[in-house]
């Protein structure tokens, strides 16, 4: 009997889609609870979906996430073959499509592929070799036990039988699937795929201009599209020199979308071209009379203003008390009082955004760079009035994100302009609108008070956090146990009630005023911490020179304070043994306090907990007499537990981490009337080669824990690190980003 | 109007405007993507193909200008991906996102081609221009000097 008719349907299709290579590993699992663990209510998961063998024993394996840059679409599939036991060399990847029936979750974010796949990717795999090895067994007339497997081979030592995998790919495919949880995985010490370096499966593509990312698609007959939207944040567009624009060469369709489509995507006039060039300079000859709406009243320099005042005032909220820490500070045998704030910020991804889409026969088919392709299925559907199963969604490569791309607007415009002009689109942002249209790091405001006492240890703080409302929201309901209905939280602004050093002071209080915001917020890479840390580390800097302590003694000393413990639901739970380990660690290497240095070079350090992952740096930079910073050096120290699945693109990713860290200090995003004054990169100066650190040295503490995520905690420190360095330096301390504020510039 | 060129050695004629962007003309007419957009201003880098043998950034550069000229993209850098420069890339795992890289090829080519033995400041000075959001400078960086030593000694070999 042919294999293929005992398959199911989606089975024999992709048999079909193999002809004339094989066999395929027809393994269809039963629902794994065990797979869907974390996953909320996802499906269950599939091997089906993401294992097929062929006849000459190639593994291929879906790569399920969408691939922004930070290794993903290497790193599951290495999960996968390990305990598929094949060599590197016979797996090839391919990116799944939006399927999240067949492959769960499929999102980008958070640094949560790591925590969220290793143990059911790791069991994917075993499943398809325990199949394979139950075939072999039946066929053999051995026990399945006495079978085992070297890589890519089936071996039955006590009958010196051996075969591929691909002799008995076939075979698999009726073998009842094994309850996952009954899989022993393999002891770490026998990893061949997992703990080795690894190279970028688009590498090659890459570098030979292969078309790979979402705007070098290209369907027949597409035409291109530039999307005017209103100048201040939010705005509408009311009327246009409509007709004016169309008669411009080029041009095939001039229209206007007056309200937004939900999902984040906005009112705006879309011009659409034979060419993206001829869309954009027809675009610049438009004439949009706008609704500019509520954002039009938010200005940078009057948020710095109106912080400053809310400060004076009772805070609007507590989120945190512990002790009693008024009476604290007025005992402390020193204090110390600062304010520190931090700028708006854009992602400025190098790619930016864009989607192709076509619309024929009600059904609709989009390739999409975006971190959340689930969560736009729906608000597709609607804007469109179609259902979620007409809508496919491809996932190219994606030209960088960091945070931009959780957010779907400009997925939702390409739909929307698709299907008004009938035929397949590619919407292109420029890089203008890139900048002025984003989805913001919120700008923040801090106002502390601490003390130490006389033996120089913390014991009191105080800080009264100013941050940002959405304007004319409604207001966000009460959380149980927590806090009161009241102005519901811009995106990305909050502070986590456990955030370092709570629970390591006695006496203690975090408190809250936020000022309403029309610009949009949201999501940066390490959201929260990327701001946060900058603000925690320095202030505690500030801290250990007023107590008169080196300041990694300083905050060893803090780490081994017992902590007050963790609420339910008060956050991530902080290990302050694990970043005890990476500071000591970082020292260490860095050779912090036993280095002598010349004048105007100093080290700082800083660490920070985020995204499960525990992150020391130490900064070492030179300043000269016209204030331009060089980095000579960083060290990182990071604990993100047992296992680093993929050595060489760790080092990318914390490399890319620290860099990316060190460039927000020299920037800001600055709105006035709502519009946003930065455009190109002459505004925006992303770091370049000559400025970033000659070297970055990475070292990893392996703890007893599950490996988590490598794309975000690695940024936080090295914001502090050097501002801490700088003070060192220069006796300067900066508690107001971005560094030009204080003449300072990089080398 | 019609601009009579060759591309990666293949004479080519467009009819666009005489002031349409390079880049455009390679992206949207010829259909060959791999030279990126990022900036459209000459700042970042992207774009960056080889005209006459000399690093340029197609986003400036009207297709007027490259009348008559060789025009070199990453596609046509080697036949197959084996420019050490590429294959550099490929063995350090130079790329993550990898947007930016083959403009970043592109004048690692240019500036070997002029320095055949560059020094890290000479290379920090020729690739300043070109931007990279993911951070890869130190990996290009080293890249680079992996082509370069893979180039000597390839001619070392052949003396051999």
């Amino acid at each position: 009997m042919s294999p293929s008719l005992t398959l199911d349907r989606r089975s024999f299709l992709r048999v079909t889609a193999l002809a004339g290579g094989g066999f395929m590993l027809a393994s269809y699992l039963e629902p794994l609870d065990l797979l869907a663990q974390g996953r909320g209510n996802t499906p269950p998961l599939d091997s089906n979906a993401f294992v097929s063998i062929d006849a000459n024993g190639i593994a291929t394996i879906v790569a399920k996430n969408p691939e922004i840059g930070q290794g993903v679409k290497v790193m599951l599939p290495m999960l996968i073959a390990e305990e598929l036991d094949v060599d590197w060399k016979d797996v090839r990847i391919q990116q799944g499509d939006l399927n999240p029936a067949r492959y769960g979750g499929q999102s980008a974010g958070g640094s949560f592929a790591t925590p969220s796949n290793w143990e059911p990717m790791r069991r994917i795999g075993g499943a398809a070799r325990q199949m394979l090895i139950t075939a072999a067994s039946q066929e053999w007339g051995v026990p399945a036990a006495e079978i085992t497997t070297t890589p890519g081979r089936l071996v039955h030592a006590g009958s010196n039988r051996s075969a591929g995998y691909g002799q008995f790919a076939a075979a698999a495919a009726r073998v009842a699937a094994p309850d996952p949880a009954t899989l022993t995985l393999k002891d770490p010490k026998n990893y061949r795929i997992i703990g080795k370096p690894v190279p970028g499966v688009d590498n090659h593509k890459i570098v030979t201009g292969q078309p790979l990312f979402g705007s070098d698609m290209k369907l027949p007959g597409m035409l291109y599209a530039v999307y005017q939207r209103c100048p201040v944040i939010g705005g509408k567009a009311v009327s246009a020199n409509l007709d004016a624009i169309k008669a411009l060469p080029g041009v095939r369709h001039v229209f206007i979308v007056p309200e937004s489509m939900g999902g984040g995507s906005m009112s705006g006039v879309a011009v659409v071209a034979d060419s993206w060039w001829y869309a954009e300079t027809a675009r610049k000859q438009l004439q949009v009379t706008w609704d500019n709406g509520p954002a039009a009243a938010d200005s940078s320099a009057a948020f710095t203003a109106k912080a400053a005042a809310l400060a004076k005032e009772a805070p609007h909220n507590t989120t945190r008390k512990d002790g009693d820490p008024e009476a604290a500070l007025g005992t402390a045998a020193k204090i110390v009082e600062a304010a520190y704030d931090y700028p708006f910020l854009a992602h400025a991804p190098m790619e930016p955004p864009n989607a192709t889409a076509s619309f024929r026969d009600g059904k609709l088919e989009m390739w999409a760079g975006t971190q959340q392709p689930g969560g736009v299925v729906n608000t597709i559907a609607t804007a469109l009035g179609i259902t979620p199963a007409d809508v496919t969604i491809h996932l190219p490569r994606m030209g960088g994100s960091f945070g931009r791309r959780l957010y779907n607007d400009y997925v939702v415009e390409t739909a929307v302009i698709a299907k008004t002009v009938g035929a397949p689109v590619q919407l292109r942002w420029s890089r203008e609108d890139e900048t002025r249209q984003e989805v913001f790091r919120p700008a923040g405001y801090h106002f502390l008070k601490a003390g130490v006492d006389r033996t120089g240890k913390l014991v009191a703080w105080r800080n009264h956090f100013v941050s940002f409302s959405v304007a004319g929201a409604p207001p966000a309901p009460a959380t149980p146990g927590g806090q009161p209905s009241g102005p519901r939280p811009a995106g990305s602004s909050t502070l986590g009630a456990a955030e370092f050093p709570a629970r390591f002071v006695p006496d203690f209080a975090t408190h809250v005023s936020m000022m309403p915001l029309g610009v949009t917020t949201g999501a940066h890479r390490a959201p929260g911490a990327c701001a946060i840390s900058f603000v925690m580390q320095s202030f505690l800097d500030e801290l250990a020179h007023a107590a008169g302590k080196d300041a990694v003694q300083f905050r060893l000393d803090l780490l081994a304070t017992t902590p007050i413990p963790l609420q339910q639901g008060g956050g991530a739970a902080f290990n302050a043994e694990r970043m005890t380990g990476v500071l000591k660690l970082v020292a260490e290497k860095s050779g912090w306090g036993k280095r002598t240095l010349p004048k105007g070079s100093a080290m700082g350090v800083a660490f920070h907990f985020s995204h499960q992952g525990y992150f020391a740096e130490v900064a070492e930079i030179a300043v000269d007499a016209s204030k331009r910073i060089k980095v000579n050096k960083v060290w990182v120290a990071g604990d993100i537990g047992r296992q680093i699945i993929n050595p060489l693109n760790a080092e990318s990713q914390v490399h890319s981490s620290v860099i990316d860290g060190l460039s927000q200090l020299m920037l800001e995003i600055t709105v006035e009337g709502g519009k946003v004054k930065q455009g190109n990169f002459d505004e925006y100066p992303v770091m370049r080669m000559r400025q970033a650190p000659a070297e970055i040295e990475v070292h990893f503490l392996t703890s007893d824990n599950n490996p988590t995520g490598l794309g975000e905690p690695a940024l936080p420190p090295i914001l502090p690190a050097l501002t801490n360095a700088l003070f060192t330096a220069t006796g300067v301390r900066v508690r107001s980003l971005p560094l030009t504020k204080h003449g300072f510039s990089w080398r | 109007m019609a601009v009579t060129f060759t591309v990666n050695g293949k004479p080519t004629t467009v009819d666009v405007p005489a002031d349409m962007p390079l880049l455009w003309v390679l992206r949207d007419v010829l259909s060959l993507h791999g030279t990126k957009y990022g900036c459209g201003s000459g700042q970042c880098g992207a774009c960056t193909v080889h005209v006459r043998g000399r690093a340029v950034r197609s986003c400036q550069t009207p297709v007027s200008n490259v009348a008559g000229a060789a025009v070199v993209t990453i596609e046509g850098l080697s036949a197959d991906g084996s420019h050490p420069l590429q294959r550099a890339w490929e063995t350090l795992d130079v790329p993550e996102c990898g947007y930016c890289q083959a403009g970043q090829i592109m004048a690692a080519a240019a500036l070997i081609a002029a320095r055949p033995k560059p020094t890290d400041a000479e290379i920090d000075t020729a690739m300043n221009a070109n931007l990279c959001r993911c951070g890869t400078y130190i990996r290009i960086r080293q890249g680079i000097h992996h082509a370069v030593r893979s180039v000597a000694a390839t001619k070392t070999s052949e003396v051999k």
